[in-house]
Parts: structure tokens; sequence; C-alpha cells
């Protein structure tokens, strides 16, 4: 077997770079991922409960 | 146009599934840990105050050199590492430490996974930074550039560092959703990177209590560092900040970001990017032809995320720009996203070879920084701060908006002087450095492209004074809105949920 010189290693390693970025393009667009998506990106909406209560609580400890 | 349709029902009807069933499995007692977002908020203000007006007084120095006082504590040579480690550590620092533990617990449903760490975080953050305020002016110096600070500092960052990221992943871990929000992937990675990068760079070997050498030597050290040193820009201003967009932006705008499929790519495709652009800072040096051209084809090839980020920013907006006349926060935020494209374009140009050899060394290296410094980083953060501060003290609103207004108009001016001055400057330091006679010999000498250079030091003087006139309306605002808090507090907290 003839050993593999560095620059064939490098295209290689090029190449499943590609691969890798192509895969995660794939899998972030694909329908699948869709309500995920979705669902994730409204976390930042979801919570104004506990933000309330925290300040309700900071309020009645800072009286005592 | 359907997922339009989806976000709409998702913000109209919040208990509707699957959210709904996320927000019924949390504890009915759980509050957030505020108390630390509120001492960093107030840090950031003070920092920035600080670090600005040092660079306003080495600004001076440029501009008439006797206000270096003749004393060696105030020298330029020992108050610009100063101001670079008060903008960037302190300032900068305190931002992301705020925005990062609000938008963790926040995004997640979890208190911070320990109160105690992260008191620690903030104290032993405070005391890195008085540590600066001490040895810097003294000289005691490692002389890596945003890095400067001895190896007793540096092992007391470490420290806060690793507390840091037991806080922030302990809390990722205790969420409440399956999903963990883009802001949080960003300042992962920002964490991760950043103490990589610490400990790789400042590996060191002390010979007294304030002195050490380096553990690597020539080339290899230089490389080190700006691998260090660029990635300063990519993980510490630019991934951690970036984060902060992903969460104030859709906030503040009260839409969810534009792609969150767009976010994922931008993510994997930046940090991946990143790493290997450091190169860049070392062209025609000692540094191997091959690295020096990896650096710059790396730093091409990042044109692609930041624009991807940048424009994932912008159109949250879409369909929403109206609100844009109304209100400062978001004219800050979106600002900075301009400034932020601007200078991710800059950027890449700069690292090409031959645009290299015209600006390299010259003042247009310093305006291309505080495009990216003054216009993204301070611009995003004040405007963070702004949308922040009222939510942490309780209260609706900043005291007022006018002065916001204000704010952003001193910032936006003060940045576009500071840019134009270095830019000017810089092209006309290039051109006069590289002009040479019919027989060979330079056209200039190095004093005459000084003595150009003057009118440029100047703007860009007032552009600082400009810009720093903005934070102390600031800390004007924030002080009345901190104060006013006790008056109307937690009703108008309260009304501006329902």
């Amino acid at each position: 077997m003839i050993p593999m010189d560095i620059n064939e290693v490098r295209g290689i390693h090029t190449l499943l770079v590609l691969i890798a970025f192509l895969g995660i393009c794939w899998w972030a667009y694909s329908a699948r991922r869709k309500k995920s998506n979705d669902e994730a990106a409204h976390l930042p909406f979801d919570d104004d409960e506990i933000d309330r209560r925290t300040l309700e609580k900071d309020r009645t400890e800072k009286k005592q | 146009m359907m997922s339009c349709f989806l976000h709409t029902c998702a913000r109209i009807l919040p208990h509707s599934k699957p959210i709904g069933k996320a927000m019924s499995t949390v504890n009915p007692n759980l509050t957030y840990n505020y108390k630390v977002v509120r001492q960093f908020a107030i840090m950031t203000v003070v920092w920035g105050i600080i670090g600005m007006s040092l660079g306003v007084l080495i600004a001076a120095q440029l501009v008439w050199p006797s206000v270096n006082l003749d004393l060696p504590f105030t020298h330029f040579g020992r108050l610009r590492p100063l101001h670079t480690n008060a903008v960037i550590y302190g300032f900068g620092g305190c931002a992301l430490f705020a925005t990062s533990y609000y938008v963790v617990q926040r995004t997640c449903q979890a208190r911070l996974f320990s109160d105690g760490l992260a008191q620690f975080t903030f104290w032993g953050w405070q005391a890195v930074m008085v540590a600066a305020v001490i040895t810097l002016p003294q000289g005691l110096t490692s002389t890596k550039e945003y890095a400067e600070l001895e190896w007793p500092i540096d092992i007391l960052i470490t420290l806060v560092w690793v507390a840091y990221a037991a806080v922030f992943f302990g809390t990722v871990m205790k969420r409440k959703a399956p999903h963990i929000y883009v802001a949080n992937w960003f300042y992962g990675a920002f964490i991760i990177t950043v103490a990589v990068l610490h400990v790789g760079n400042n590996l060191a070997l002390p010979v007294s209590a304030f002195k050490s050498y380096s553990a690597y030597a020539g080339v290899t050290d230089a490389m080190i560092q700006w691998w260090w040193g660029h990635n300063a820009v990519g993980f510490f201003l630019t991934a951690g900040f970036l984060g902060m967009m992903y969460y104030f932006v859709p906030k503040q705008a009260n839409r969810p970001v534009y792609s969150y499929r767009l976010s994922i790519v931008h993510f994997w495709a930046l940090i991946a990017t990143y790493v290997w652009a450091g190169g860049h800072h070392l062209h025609y040096s000692a540094l191997p032809d091959w690295a020096q051209t990896a650096g710059m084809v790396m730093s091409l090839i990042l044109l692609a995320p930041s624009w991807g980020g940048m424009i994932n920013g912008m159109m949250t907006l879409s369909g929403a720009w109206h609100k844009l006349r109304t209100d400062p926060i978001l004219r800050f935020l979106v600002v900075s996203l301009s400034f932020y494209g601007m200078s991710t374009f800059e950027g890449p140009m700069m690292a090409i070879k031959t645009v290299n050899a015209l600006s390299h060394n010259t003042d247009w290296t310093i305006g291309h920084v505080h495009s990216g410094a003054l216009g993204w980083v301070a611009m995003i953060s004040i405007g963070a701060m702004y949308h922040l501060i009222p939510k942490l003290w309780g209260v609706r609103e900043m005291y007022s908006s006018a002065l916001i207004n204000l704010h952003f108009w001193l910032a936006t001016v003060g940045t576009v002087l500071y840019i134009v001055a270095m830019w000017v400057n810089g092209i006309m330091q290039g051109l006069m450095w590289r002009a040479v006679n019919a027989d060979g010999t330079l056209t200039y000498s190095f004093v005459e492209s000084l003595e150009a250079s003057y009118p440029g030091y100047f703007v860009r003087w007032l552009g600082g004074v400009i810009f720093v006139s903005g934070m102390l309306v600031m800390a004007y605002n924030v002080r009345k809105t901190i104060k006013q808090k006790d008056a109307v507090a937690l009703d108008n907290a309260a009304a501006q949920v329902a």
C-alpha cells in the first residue's frame, strides 16, 4: 500500500468538513425540525410568571 | 408565511401546547437570582465610564503629548493596556456576565445553579479588574496584547472562569424545556473557548511575584498570541455579544428571531471558522506563508456566517420597522447590528494580504477595532442594559426615554467621528510610508506622516469625548431609574405582564 501524502489527508479533511457543514444545514432546515425550532424560538417569551414572582419576592424581602 | 402564522398563534395563546406543557412542570415557588445580574449591570456602566475615559485621556496624549504629565504611571504605554483591559474585561465582561446570567435563567426557566458561586464570580471579577488598575500603571505586564495581566491575576481569572462555567452550564442542565435556546449556545461557546485560550496563551514560567516569561518562543509565541488575540475578538467580543443579540433583539421587538434554522447554521459556521483566522495578524512576518494564507482564507470565509447572523438579527424586525421610530432602545440594538455588519465586512478585506500591506501598523487597524468595539459591542450592550435595568428593578421603563435617545445620538456621532478619522489617517499613513522617489529613496520620513496625522488624532479625541459623554448621560438615567423604584415598582411590572 502506498503511504498517504499529507496533502491527501488535508484534501480528505476539507471534504469531511464540507460534508459536516452540509449535514448541519440539512438537519437544521429539515421539515422534521420545524416544530422543535418554533418551540425553541419561543423560549424567551414563556417565563413572565417566574419573572413577576422573583420581583415580588425581592420586594418583600427588602421590606423586612 | 406559515411560520409567521404559527408565531402569532403561539404568542396569542401562550398556554397552547407545547409551550403550556413546558410551563406546567415548573416549580410554582421558583424564582430567579436577579441580585447578581443587578450587580454586574451596575458595574457595566461603572467600568464603561472608567475604561472609555482612559481611552479619551490617551487619545488626548496623542494630540497634546504633555498630557502624559511626564510621569511613568500616566504614560501612554502604561495606560493603553489599562484602557483595553477596562473596556474589554471590565465593561464588556460585566455586560456578558450580567446578560448571560439573566438570559440563561429566563430561557431555561431555572434559577442559577449556585447563588454562592455566582457571588464569587462577581467579587472575583471585580478583584481582577482592581488588580489591573493597580498593576498595569506600575508597568507590571506580561506584554501579551489583551493578556497583559501577570501570572497571579491570570490564576484568579482562571478560578473565576471555572466558577462561571459551573454556574452557567449547571443552570442549563436544570432547564425545564427540552431545547437550549440559541443565545445560550453562543454564551456557552464563549465561556468554553475563552477558558481554553486564556490557559493556553498564558502558560508561563514565573520568576518572581509579578514577573513571568512565556512558555513559547519566537514565531510560535507570536502565533499563540494571535490565536488568543483574534479569538478574544471572535469569542469574547463576538460570540458572547451574539448571544446577547439573540435574546434582547427578539425581546425588545416583541417577536421571535427571524429564522431559528439560520441561527443554528450561523452558530456552527461561526465557531468553526473563527479559531483559524488569527494568522492574519502576522502577514509578511516570520510566520510560514501557508499559515498566513490559511489565516487570510479563513478570515474571508468568516464574512458568510457573520453576515448570516447580522441578517438574522435585522430581519427579526421585519414587519415591525415602525418601532424604530419610537423606541430608542431598539435603535441602539439595530444600529449595533449595522456596525457589526460593517466591521465584519471591513475585517475580511483587511485580512487580504495585499490590503494588509497598506493597512498594517496604521491607524486604520485602530479604526476597525473601534467600529467593532464602540459600534457593535458597546452599542448592543448599552441597548441590552436599557432593556434589562428597568426589569431588574421592577419598574416599567427607564426614567427618561428622551435621555436614551440623546445617548443614542451621542454614541452614533462619536463612533462615526472616531472611525472616519482613523480611516483617513490610516490610509494616508499607509500611502506615505510606501511612497518612493524615482531613485528608490523614501518620499516621506516617519515624522512627516506623524505630523500629517494630527488633525485625525484631534477628531478621534473629539469622537471619544462625545461617546463618553453619552455614557455619563446613561449613568444619570440609570441612577434615576433605580431611585424611582420604590415609588412605582411592582404595580408597573405586573401591568406590563398583563
